[in-house]
């Protein structure tokens, strides 16, 4: 439950105090954690632990029982999804979450939306600059399909790629929507090794962008090889926080995980 | 090629008249032209954003009354103030019509939308048995029962020129022609655009279409008043095409037909509400020599069942799939079909 913070880079993204309650059970309690910018954080814990909760909290999609929390100094609670989408903090989902009845190059267009400007009157009356906004949108989207390798698939219905590439997608989808950070929740769950080594590269080279990733991830070695720092969660509050090589150590996580932890780790 | 095919169809569009001297056949293009239109504004919403609307025709009636009040004129006591409105042409009542349907349908799109689904669906049909019974009943505003009557036609102004009344089928045929095609061009630009991929991302995945910053309420509203408005225009034209309207143009029956037409059409198609309501518009029209009313409405009721079990999707995506494995096989480059809206691409 000791904070101990490194050389405090700005802080971008504020966890004060957040509890999150259904009815009597207690999903998140009392949580405190900031991420600073440009850093990549893990937040681990085992399963039913809160950390979709707390995902779901900081996009907006729950309300928070009690709590506040902060991106770059703006309140979120009582945001919308896409009021905080808009603020740049953009998120994937734990179970894939693509628009399967269209095709790849589609998707990132719809993720674009926030990208683009054209209007209802520019888009009735088919002014020149509507298509020319559209024009750039096409090159955004193959820009985003080719950092993550999507490129080939792009005129494929989306719902018949392989599931790691469609994890992919989701990817794509969340760098479309322009995040300045980034929540990630189990990128590379159900992939092979050699899928996860590919969202790994992906995942440094987004954070070499200039975006902040928050990540969260049961693939222990992938996530201790690819954050600054680790959040521990279990049963809805912080049990440790560090950087990796600490928490691999730490006594209460190894408990947390029954031991597992440190044979995986 | 792609061009060549809705240029053909333009071209019939255009020229029925010159050739189709049956004075019902006409009459009933017309009406089912109407139909059409109010069919398509609800593909809107039902297609592209996935909302079903059960009271769409609300709108419609809507529309209908405000133009035809805006073109005869009333004279009412509202809480103790009287107002009186002096008849203004016709041709304004349609923009009038437009504008209240719209309205109401921004109204219902801010309320409804909080509420999604099964509860949608009955807000919409409470909606409109509402406005059906204040038709009815309001009796000094819309005579109730006994009907709007001598709705007069539309007058186009021409400076200069003069004016002219559309007096005939003729008229009406080109006008709701007209109408249809700013209709299917209104539709064709919005769903083939960023608006339109914010709706089809609604229908298809709320959560994570929100989640990239899309706001959901916004499109969903601005589909409701473009349908609402569109539908509300299809009202106006009903009503001065047939001179009366009375609160039964509020029924339930009305709103089905124009789901019928969608649904067997292709919904999220833009061709789909039009060829489902040429079928539909004509099938009595069709089994009208053969078949007793009541056989009529079996068998409508069977082909509806036929079609939507055979063809779940519609007619139009199922026609596009079988040219796309035609073009294949003869071993022609099939063209890339970006989901169900290429046609409005070549539509302009």
């Amino acid at each position: 439950m000791m904070p101990a913070r490194d050389a405090p880079a700005e802080v971008v993204l504020s966890i004060e105090h957040v509890a999150v309650h259904f009815g009597g059970l207690v999903a998140l309690s009392d949580l405190n954690f900031t991420v600073g910018n440009g850093e990549i954080v893990g937040l681990i814990g085992p399963n039913g632990a809160g950390k979709t909760t707390a995902f779901n909290v900081f996009t907006g999609f729950l309300k928070p029982t009690t709590g506040e929390v902060r991106y770059r100094k703006t309140l979120l609670n009582g945001l919308k999804p896409h009021e905080i989408a808009g603020l740049g903090l953009v998120r994937t989902f734990q179970r894939t979450s693509i628009f399967a009845n269209n095709t790849v190059f589609e998707n990132v267009l719809i993720g674009l939306h926030r990208r683009g400007r054209s209007g209802l009157w520019d888009t009735l009356l088919a002014l020149p600059r509507e298509k020319v906004a559209e024009g750039e949108l096409a090159d955004e989207a193959r820009e985003i399909l080719r950092v993550v390798g999507l490129e080939r698939r792009a005129a494929e219905v989306a719902g018949t790629l392989p599931y790691g590439e469609q994890r992919l997608l989701g990817i794509a989808l969340a760098l479309a929507a322009q995040p300045s950070m980034l929540l990630l929740d189990e990128p590379v769950s159900g992939m092979n090794p050699s899928e996860t080594a590919k969202v790994m590269k992906l995942v440094e080279a987004i954070r070499a962008s200039g975006v902040t990733i928050l990540l969260v991830e049961h693939d222990m070695p992938m996530v201790m090889q690819v954050s600054d720092r680790i959040v521990v969660l279990n049963y809805g509050r912080i049990i440790a926080e560090g950087p990796p090589a600490a928490i691999q150590k730490n006594p209460d996580v190894i408990r947390a995980y029954l031991g597992e932890g440190k044979k995986r780790a | 090629m792609k061009r060549a095919v809705p240029a053909f169809w333009l071209i019939v569009l255009l020229t029925v008249p010159l050739w189709l001297q049956d004075q019902y056949i006409l009459h009933i293009l017309i009406t089912t032209g109407i139909f059409i239109i109010a069919a398509m504004s609800l593909n809107l919403l039902l297609g592209y954003t996935g909302q079903l609307s059960l009271g769409h025709v609300a709108f419609f009636g809507i529309g209908a009354y405000a133009s035809a009040l805006t073109t005869l004129g009333f004279d009412i006591d509202l809480f103790g103030l009287r107002v009186v409105h002096q008849p203004w042409p016709a041709i304004v009542g349609l923009f009038v019509g437009m504008v209240a349907a719209g309205i109401s349908g921004y109204v219902i799109g801010r309320l409804s939308f909080k509420v999604r689904g099964a509860y949608f669906v009955i807000v919409t049909i409470s909606f409109a048995e509402v406005t059906r019974l204040v038709a009815l009943n309001w009796v000094e505003l819309t005579q109730g029962p006994l009907a709007l009557t001598n709705i007069p036609p539309y007058t186009l102004g021409f400076p200069g020129l003069g004016e002219y009344t559309l007096w005939n089928k003729i008229a009406y045929y080109y006008l709701v022609v007209a109408v249809g095609l700013v209709g299917y061009l209104v539709i064709g630009r919005l769903v083939g655009s960023r608006i339109g991929r914010a709706m089809i991302a609604l229908k298809e995945n709320e959560t994570l279409a929100s989640s990239v910053g899309i706001d959901v309420t916004r499109y969903l509203v601005l589909a409701a008043v473009v349908s609402a408005a569109m539908a509300g225009a299809a009202g106006s034209l009903y009503a001065h095409y047939l001179k009366i309207i009375d609160p039964d143009i509020f029924l339930f029956i009305y709103t089905v037909t124009m789901v019928i037409m969608v649904i067997t059409g292709g919904k999220g198609t833009l061709a789909g509400p039009i060829v489902g309501g040429i079928i539909f518009g004509f099938l009595p029209v069709i089994l009208r020599p053969f078949a007793a009313p009541a056989v009529q409405w079996i068998l409508y009721g069977g082909l509806m069942i036929a079609i939507v079990f055979v063809l779940p999707q519609g007619i139009v995506p199922a026609l596009e799939r079988w040219l796309a494995s035609w073009a294949a096989s003869t071993r022609k480059p099939a063209s890339a079909m970006v989901g169900g809206n290429s046609k409005s691409r070549d539509g302009q």
